[in-house]
């Protein structure tokens, strides 16, 4: 250690830190380090990888007594399929606010547990729903459809 | 050589007959609470009992300063702790097969029926009484120093009581459970009704984030169950009785209940009159009150008002447990807890209906999601925390509406609170909201104006409007707080009695389509 002239460092000194309260210091540090990062890594668990969630792709045929204007559910799905002279579209029937299943009536949509509305087309008419219900990709191949409920296509979309 | 083998042998004997004796003294060390003093260390003595002072002010013993809340909410703690582990026997916690555990529970178990009963109406009771306690804690200014950390803690216990009965709903996997946890999970979805208005919701999805985690799955299934189970009968719990622990620990060491500073005037000098001090001359007393510090009452001399906590205190405590008892049991024998038909995902129930003291938050995320179910509450719940810090004041501490403006304030603000919330109630259900009048409204234009929030603001106006006349904080904060405590009554009746399939009103449930 180089000394300064008129500077020099005495052993009467007090150090600038007493160099167990360093060492103390230090530990306190790494315990409470190791307790962070291990705090982390379970913080991680809760959120698997993959998710178990069940197919949204399925494929329906129409009846074909189907009406213009009638909804056609598909068994376990919360989808309502229409048809009309322009062709056939699908509307997701999970309500944009909280997540219940909305009925299919004449003049549109209506949400069970919060009083919802929507048109015909999904679009809101009443109620807390933030946003129009969403129309589904639907592929045709002959008479059957497939429909793929994690895929949503502009409102008017028809095939 | 024999004879020193013989009297070991009797020695032996001689204390295994004395053990248990022995066993008691050791556990006991202080004898048989017989006089005030051996009472007394007792109490101190004992892990379960020094959680209580050992002398008691008169004033904290009287019906009208506490009315037992905070014991009915612990013995209704207590109650359920029991129930819900027998029910633990029988329950599974699997989709569809723990809805049949149900039905087992119901109708196989002995006495299944009977728990369960037992298990819902003390939850029940605990959220009433959790509430008026909280209620009392701030009518009475029992909030302000020292006292200001254990209303904190307060607040801590009453967000886990409701998530600890909104869990419980959960778990019998039937149609109320199933679009209770959907609609759950939604509303913690719900500030995507803020991200998407505002198109950030792909880099920023905050509420996707905590549905996910809420429900382990992108669809309420065996994971979400799982979760909620997991919450209800471990964490949630484990959580409870380390606040409660912090929350009967702080009272004892911020002195007691909180009292007005003339009580001994007020309570006179009953203690000596109405029970003897001290049955027998004290020997010593240093080892209760020399050698600890800090807030211990002294035993010894008694200037203050005080009574042996045993059995003054023991006896009413008892005697509140025992009454909370009684009330879960015959609510219990009265009425069975619902079960509905099992969980169908592609049927919601018409109307589907939280648990009581949630309606009225369902009431308010009818207007809107994000702002009834995180908002406003958000809100509300930081509002409480901060009440302590805000209101400093002196004066009526300890004294039902002791402060500014008294009991004209509150029955004023008891007016308006009714007033406002039935009025924005009636006006939005006679002439609809924003949609109804503009179809094409930004949503964000609706989670900011709605119903909810004009409430809120009415409520903060008058409030602000109090603090300026009375020129004091304490009477600012008896006002808000009189105010919501109104305004979540109101919300939770209307949505309780007056809304029917689809969320309409109807002035009955007779009025209903289909009855």
């Amino acid at each position: 250690m180089t000394t300064k002239p008129g500077k020099e460092a005495s052993r009467f000194d007090p150090e600038p830190m007493p160099r167990r309260d360093f060492l103390g210091l230090a530990a306190l540090g790494s315990a409470a380090a190791a307790v962070i990062f291990s705090l982390f890594g379970m913080l991680r668990l809760p959120k698997a990888a993959v998710l178990t969630s069940p197919s949204k792709k399925f494929s329906v045929t129409l009846p074909d007594t189907l009406e213009e204007g009638e909804a056609f559910i598909p068994e376990g799905r919360s989808v309502a399929v229409f048809k009309d002279a322009e062709g056939v579209f699908a509307i997701s029937t999970i309500c944009t606010h909280l997540g219940c299943v909305v009925a299919s009536r004449p003049e549109g949509f209506e949400c069970p547990c919060h009083g919802s509305r929507f048109a015909g087309d999904g679009t809101v008419t009443k109620g807390p729903a933030p946003k129009a219900l969403p129309w589904l990709k639907v592929t045709a191949d002959g008479n059957r459809l497939q429909i793929d409920e994690n895929e949503e296509v502009p409102g008017g979309t028809k095939v | 050589m024999e004879k020193a083998e013989s009297s070991a042998l009797k020695e032996i004997w001689g204390n295994l007959l004395s053990s248990p004796r022995r066993i008691y003294e050791t556990a006991f060390r202080s004898g048989a609470p017989k006089t005030d003093r051996t009472r007394s260390s007792f109490v101190f003595g004992n892990v379960f009992l020094h959680l209580h002072s050992v002398r008691t002010h008169i004033w904290s013993l009287k019906w009208s300063t506490t009315m037992g809340l905070g014991i009915i909410s612990t013995a209704a703690f207590l109650i359920t702790l029991v129930t819900g582990i027998l029910l633990m026997f029988y329950y599974k916690p699997y989709p569809d097969v723990a809805y049949q555990s149900m039905k087992d529970i119901h109708f196989v178990v002995p006495t299944g029926r009977f728990i369960r009963n037992i298990h819902r109406w003390a939850a029940n009771v605990m959220v009433i009484a959790v509430i008026l306690h909280m209620a009392r804690t701030f009518f009475t200014a029992s909030y302000r120093k020292p006292r200001e950390f254990n209303w904190l803690i307060g607040w801590g216990l009453l967000v886990t009581t409701l998530a600890l009965s909104f869990t419980g709903y959960l778990l019998p996997w039937d149609q109320l459970a199933y679009w209770a946890i959907t609609i759950g999970a939604n509303i913690a979805q719900s500030p995507r009704e803020i991200t998407d208005a505002l198109g950030i919701t792909q880099y920023f999805d905050i509420g996707g984030l905590q549905r996910t985690i809420l429900l382990g799955s992108d669809e309420v299934g065996a994971e979400a169950l799982i979760r909620f189970y997991l919450l209800h009968v471990m964490i949630l719990p484990l959580i409870l009785v380390m606040l409660m622990a912090v929350h009967f620990w702080r009272i004892r060491k911020d002195g007691g209940i909180a009292r007005p500073d003339d009580a001994d005037e007020i309570v006179g000098n009953e203690a000596k009159t109405s029970y003897p001090v001290f049955t027998e001359q004290p020997e010593k007393t240093y080892h209760l009150a020399a050698i600890v510090k800090g807030r211990t009452p002294a035993v010894g001399s008694g200037p203050e008002n005080t009574l042996p906590s045993m059995p003054h205190l023991f006896y009413a405590e008892l005697g509140v447990l025992m009454l909370t008892t009684f009330i879960c049991l015959a609510l219990a024998l009265i009425s069975d807890a619902p079960l509905k038909e099992i969980a169908n995902p592609l049927v919601p129930e018409n109307p589907a209906k939280a648990p009581w003291y949630f309606l009225g938050l369902q009431e308010i995320v009818s207007f809107s999601a994000f702002t009834g179910g995180i908002g406003i509450p958000a809100l509300v719940w930081i509002g409480l925390g901060l009440i302590p810090f805000l209101d400093r004041e002196k004066t009526g501490t300890g004294r039902w509406l002791g402060g500014p403006g008294g009991w004209n304030l509150f029955i004023w603000s008891l007016l308006i609170g009714f007033g406002a919330s039935v009025g924005i109630e009636a006006f939005a259900i006679y002439f609809g909201w924003l949609r109804e009048w503009f179809p094409d409204v930004p949503q964000l234009a609706i989670t900011v104006i709605n119903p909810g929030t004009v409430l809120t603001a009415i409520y903060a106006a008058y409030s602000i409007y109090v603090v300026r006349k009375h020129g004091s904080t304490r009477a600012g904060a008896v006002a808000l707080f009189t105010c919501f405590l109104c305004g979540f009554v109101v919300l939770t009746v209307v949505g309780t009695y007056f809304r029917g399939p689809n969320w309409e009103f109807y002035w009955t449930p007779s009025d209903w389509p289909g009855h």
